[in-house]
């Protein structure tokens, strides 16, 4: 009901092959000594979760970010729903903004809305035609989905970080959103928390079969999560694989991350 | 020096492609207008407190200081003409927006930079809405309209303060008071100091939204950006004023 409401593009077939990530030879650099990403390519396919591995610094957020336009590619290509989003115009990128969610590392909530105004700022922008009792309805849903529905009235100076994460994942949710990015979402969080936010995401892969890119240090959830890890590496991809794969890797860089 | 002269040229060219953005998507919808509202309430309604009390001391405090030299020359009656004079004509817009400069150039500076530094503009930017339409355009637009509405509100205090002044050393009647003032007043006084309100208004706001939305990542960013507003604000307060000066005298 909701979907239907929602100012986007009719979900048009995806890439070929089912790909609905495909990032080819992407540089990006800041300023004349900082070569960030040197050639980086990535897929990630329908309803796949893809965790990027990667030393502080390697650039992971960067890669995510050119994804959805927030920072701009020096060179390469960014295929998006078979759409090369480094060629669009605003409003085109746009139309393709709404259908990816992205979480912030600290979540990113508007620091003067609750909660409440929070999930409803994205999604009256969106869905001009909802009714105010459907706009509550769609909110209450989105805080079920994370479990918060009674941090509604808070305001994000009042909540935990994990709740934070929480209320970020349910603010990205209710666009229904068909790709996910994740930056660091269980980071800075105790290990039971962490556990509780890595089975949310697969809970949300699993329901609303989303495709996500997931960037991640904490190896456990990189385990509950991934379908197909990659490593981050002076700027190119260094490896790819299943986790169970790189688990057993020859190369002890990448097995380092598994220890 | 070489880097320097070239930050400089770097900046006055991004302030300017700042500035070009905001004539470029002001007219274009969606206009946040509940926004805007909100920050005219933000901007206008709560400085009030601050420009009426410093409006009556102006006032105030200017009477009691040209007395004595009016006096010399027996012109005390003119007292409450001429403070009305100066107060319209250039006190009351300049230290008015330098108060604003103050209080809410350096308000917006601090509150679009912590938002920049905790990504919430990011945030904004891929949910697809766009955040200088929503964040920078409202914001100007409220203190474009509300400098120049404070001013007035300061100019009307101003002139109650200088009443309040005469009334400590001699018995004036408030009609004959206001009439003197108004008697004084002349439509060449009122507009060029009203135009240039305006002006103060709209780089109030803008200096503010630029340091706040291209503040650099990391905590510390935020307290720069919300005192390099107050300090470029209340600079360009001063030159305008100096060209609304010179322009008053070509023209009126
Ligand atoms: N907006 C920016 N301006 C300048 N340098 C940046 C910017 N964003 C990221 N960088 C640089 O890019 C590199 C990679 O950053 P990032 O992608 O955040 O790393 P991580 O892999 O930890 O997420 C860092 O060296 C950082 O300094
Ligand atoms: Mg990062």
């Amino acid at each position: 009901m909701i979907e239907q409401s929602i100012n986007k593009e009719p979900i048009i077939a995806t890439d070929n092959n089912g790909i609905v990530i495909d990032i080819r030879g992407l540089y990006k650099s800041f300023g004349a000594h900082n070569d960030v990403l040197k050639g980086v390519n990535i897929t990630v396919n329908k309803g796949e979760n893809l965790v990027v591995l990667g030393k502080s610094g390697s650039g992971k957020s960067v890669t995510i970010k050119c994804v959805v336009g927030l920072v701009a590619a020096d060179k390469g290509e960014i295929k998006v729903f078979g759409t090369d989003i480094t060629e669009l115009d605003d409003k085109q990128l746009n139309a393709i903004r709404i259908r990816i969610g992205f979480l912030f590392q600290n979540a990113a909530l508007y620091d003067s809305m609750t909660v409440r105004q929070n999930l409803a700022f994205p999604l009256k922008r969106h869905s001009k035609s909802l009714s105010p009792k459907q706009e509550e309805d769609a909110i209450k849903e989105a805080l079920d989905n994370v479990g918060l529905a009674e941090a509604i009235d808070k305001m994000p100076a009042e909540l935990s970080g994990g709740m934070r994460k929480r209320i970020g994942l349910a603010r990205t949710l209710i666009l229904k959103p068909e790709i996910i990015l994740y930056d660091e979402p269980t980071t800075g969080l105790d290990t039971i928390t962490s556990r509780e936010i890595s089975e949310l995401i697969l809970a949300i892969q699993k329901k609303n079969k989303t495709s996500s890119i997931i960037i991640t240090h904490d190896m456990a959830c990189a385990k509950l999560t991934a379908d197909r890890i990659v490593i981050l590496k002076d700027g190119i991809i260094e490896a790819e694989g299943s986790y169970e794969e790189l688990e057993k890797s020859d190369n002890d860089w990448v097995r380092s991350f598994f220890i | 020096m070489v880097i320097s002269l070239k930050n400089i040229f770097n900046d006055a060219g991004n302030v300017t492609q700042f500035t070009a953005r905001f004539f470029k998507e002001v007219l274009k919808p969606p206009y946040e207008i509940k926004e805007f509202i909100r920050q005219c309430y933000v901007i206008g309604y709560r400085s009030l407190p601050l420009v009426g009390i410093t409006g009556f001391i102006m006032g105030l405090v200017l009477t009691l200081q040209s007395r004595p030299t009016l006096a010399e020359f027996g012109a005390e009656s003119w007292l409450p003409g001429m403070v009305a004079l100066s107060l319209i004509r250039e006190i009351a817009p300049v230290i008015t927006a330098l108060i604003c400069a103050g209080k809410i150039s350096s308000g917006i500076g601090a509150e679009l930079g912590s938002m920049k530094v905790t990504e919430q503009i990011d945030a904004m930017e891929v949910s697809a809405i766009d955040p200088y339409k929503y964040l920078v355009i409202t914001r100007i637009l409220a203190t474009t309209l509300m400098v120049p509405l404070l001013v007035v509100f300061a100019d009307g205090v101003g002139v109650l303060g200088g009443y309040a002044g005469i009334n400590i050393n001699s018995d004036v009647n408030l009609l004959n008071y206001f009439s003197k003032v108004l008697e004084s007043l002349d439509f060449i006084d009122i507009i060029p100091a009203t135009i240039k309100t305006f002006f103060f208004g709209f780089f109030i706001g803008m200096i503010g939204c630029y340091k706040g939305y291209t503040a650099a990542s990391g905590t510390e960013s935020v307290g720069k950006a919300a005192n390099s507003a107050v300090v470029a604000a209340s600079l360009t307060i001063f030159v305008i004023d100096m060209l609304a000066v010179q322009l008053t005298d070509i023209f009126f």
